[in-house]
């Protein structure tokens, strides 16, 4: 007794990743190297490691010349990867100020402590296309560097930037007008949503890591949402600060119990402000300036100014009547802004669904041959051979009331 | 390593010298996660289970719950058989048992439903009633039953809490009211052990009564929406009907397989030009076997 091998299924897919294997290059095209990925197209590595929530350009842009340049399909890799590394443990927290910054700006301040630093930017630029192909090698890659950010013009007109620059929050702090920090908590292990469910409501570190691997796209446009004041929250804040440089990976060394840095990774930072209302305990009313932060990896800075909006509309008190708007909904937000997830369902819709859609199917079918008393169209079984699809009706034509044989264990 | 770290660091092939994926693919201590969500849903029949959900290099939506629980359970001398809408030869079936194959050496696959050990599925459970030694895996895109009568996790959450459930019981009554019968088909909400509302996944109707009382164990993962639940063996779980309107499985009015002439098995219709319907097994191994039974048959 034997039962059919697979059929047609896995030929087909195998046939589809032949296709796959041969890459669209035409002969003597050269193949993408790594490193230009890196290089060259630097904005894309970064995308690709903020929403995989794995720190490695390499593996990024390896993922990126696979996938063929698809790069929600290339974060997908990333995340894939890190579901077979074992967790080691977590680094000890950073504050920002201890970036070593290529770009520093401040929209609050004309002019601040340290200076607006432009830095490497395409922001006051003309989106011309340039044809001359001469952009210059290896100096616009020094450009990207902290030496190079040193050697930049400041806005006081001195000509040399330190490295590590004083915050603007710290400044605001010092002015009386915005809370002092909260001390650091003494968990050892913050809440990690790559280890357990988000639950609702979600704490403030939870939906910093979302929004920190959300995907770009749905970011902005949920946080546009809200500065366009769709839904009600019309004033949105000013950007104290965004800085983007290297910042130090430091653990606690596993002998000495030391700190240790053991590397560093370009990240975005930006916190935004805006004026609150507030009432004391004796009820006597005020106001101040609050605090949301957003943060990336790499230097995508349209995200992190988008994740700091949200994060400052999601701490925002929910209104007393009616549904929040889009931006302010926790499960609006975090539900809906993961890439790997939105995209891993609604392109599953392409998977077969002829079971389900069947069975409502046979429910329209039964409604209209009750309705109409006819019976439903069918077509005649007639005897064929073990894997045929029938074409002609056969000689016995009459239907066989069979009840169909149970198959003996194999 | 062969190659000098500096120089390989930024190639391919310097990437491909440090690269390895662990046995299952999942790291030990991710299976550990998995499993100990499994082993809570056994003790708390219907109950979803919110886990530390992993990506996989399949997409979610595709399969990562129920393979999360797959791969979670398998080790060497393990058979596993993995379908789509019944079919072993789905695509991605395919795709899924390739997976196994590739990250668990040790483990075999079988389009057989008798000599699997695991079997994961898609929307259906297979025609041949399964053992107690059997494992049946359930791929969910929506384990909360409740999320047609509310949109927010929190409050479903509290509804299964409290038992809740007069708005489920309500929608029920006005889809009568309004249509004259219950209109809801596939995944058809389930009472678990007389206690959760259940989310059975896609499933016809069909399938529905051959959960209750079964002696196999059946496992469900969301891998996208976090949530594992269980139906141990020999536990009753019961479609949400009325004394008056009671629960109907899909009728197919005397059809029966055009290959294996069944009348006993879910069938799936296809179309043709003229509009005709040509109605087959979904479960196609069963489908092959009672073909070659019969084949025997009239040979004989």
């Amino acid at each position: 007794m034997g039962y059919t091998a697979v059929k047609g299924g896995a030929e087909a897919i195998a046939a589809a990743e032949r296709l796959l294997l041969e890459l669209p290059t035409e002969a003597g095209e050269l193949r993408v190297e790594l490193r230009q990925v890196r290089h060259q197209l630097k904005a894309s590595v970064d995308k690709v490691m903020a929403e995989g929530g794995v720190y490695a350009p390499d593996l990024a842009a390896l993922a990126i010349v696979q996938t063929e340049g698809d790069l929600m399909e290339a974060a997908f890799m990333l995340r894939a990867y890190r579901s077979t590394l074992p967790r080691l443990g977590y680094s000890l927290p950073v504050a920002d100020r201890e970036m070593r910054v290529i770009r520093r700006i401040s929209s609050a301040f004309r002019d601040v402590p340290g200076g607006q630093v432009l830095g490497r930017t395409r922001d006051y630029t003309q989106r011309l296309f340039d044809f001359t192909g001469t952009a210059a090698g290896s100096a616009a890659l020094n450009a990207a560097t902290p030496e190079a950010a040193a050697a930049s013009l400041t806005s006081d007109g001195s000509d040399a930037v330190p490295w590590y620059l004083p915050k603007v929050s710290d400044a605001m702090r010092a002015m009386g007008v915005m809370d002092q920090l909260p001390k650091p908590s003494d968990d050892a292990e913050p809440f990690d949503i790559t280890r357990e469910a988000l639950r609702f409501p979600a704490s403030r570190p939870a939906w910093l890591q979302a929004l920190a691997r959300g995907e770009s796209g749905a970011l902005l446009a949920l946080s546009y949402s809200s500065i366009r004041g769709f839904g009600g929250i019309a004033n949105h804040g000013t950007i104290a600060e965004l800085r983007a440089g290297d910042l130090p990976l430091q653990v606690v060394h596993p002998l000495t119990g030391l700190p240790v840095t053991i590397g560093s990774f370009r990240a975005t930072a930006v916190e935004m402000t805006g004026n609150e209302k507030t009432k004391d305990a004796a009820g006597a009313k005020g106001d101040r300036y609050g605090l949301s932060y957003g943060i990336v990896f790499g230097q995508e800075e349209r995200k992190a100014i988008a994740m700091a909006l949200l994060d400052s509309t999601l701490q925002a008190q929910a209104p007393v009547e009616g549904e929040p708007p889009p931006a302010a909904d926790q499960e609006m937000v975090l539900y809906h802004s993961d890439g790997v997830e939105s995209l891993g369902f609604v392109e599953h819709l392409k998977l077969p669904h002829f079971v389900t859609f069947g069975s409502g199917l046979q429910a329209t079918l039964e409604r209209s041959a009750v309705a109409s008393g006819a019976a439903l169209r069918e077509e005649e079984p007639h005897s064929h051979g073990p894997g045929d699809e029938p074409h002609t009706h056969g000689a016995d034509g009459a239907k066989q009331p069979s009840h169909g044989a149970v198959p003996t264990a194999g | 390593m062969t190659t000098d770290v500096r120089e390989a660091a930024g190639t391919v092939a310097g990437l491909a010298e440090t690269f390895s994926y662990n046995y299952a693919f999942l790291d030990e201590l991710s299976k550990k996660a998995i499993r100990r969500a499994i082993l809570k849903g056994v003790a708390i029949p219907g109950y979803q289970v919110p886990f530390g959900s992993r990506e996989l290099p399949i997409a979610r939506g595709w399969g990562t719950g129920g393979l999360q629980i797959t791969l979670s359970l398998v080790g060497p001398g393990d058979v596993v058989k993995v379908i789509d809408q019944g079919a072993d030869d789905g695509v991605n079936a395919v795709n899924i048992r390739r997976l196994v194959e590739r990250t668990s050496p040790g483990v075999e696959t079988t389009a057989d439903t008798s000599a699997a050990t695991i079997i994961q599925t898609r929307h259906r459970i297979p025609e041949e009633p399964l053992r107690k030694d059997q494992v049946l895996v359930f791929q969910v895109p929506q384990p909360e039953p409740l999320r047609s009568v509310e949109r927010r996790e929190a409050e479903t959450r509290r509804m299964h809490g409290e038992a809740d459930y007069s708005r489920m019981w309500v929608a029920l009554y006005e889809d009568i009211v309004q249509n004259g019968r219950v209109t809801r088909t596939a995944g058809y909400p389930v009472v678990v052990n007389g206690r959760y509302i259940m989310a059975p996944s896609p499933i016809p109707k069909w399938d529905i009564p051959r959960l209750n009382m079964a002696p196999h164990l059946s496992l469900f993962g969301a891998g996208r929406e976090k949530r594992i639940y269980a139906v141990p063996p020999l536990t009753s779980v019961t479609p949400l009907e009325f004394e008056d309107y009671p629960f109907q499985v899909e009728q197919f009015y005397g059809q029966t397989c055009l290959r294996c002439g069944s009348d006993t098995t879910y069938l799936v219709a296809n179309p043709t030009e003229t509009g005709t319907l040509r109605y087959v097994c979904s479960d196609t191994a069963w489908c092959d076997a009672a073909l070659a039974t019969k084949g025997e048959e009239v040979r004989a």
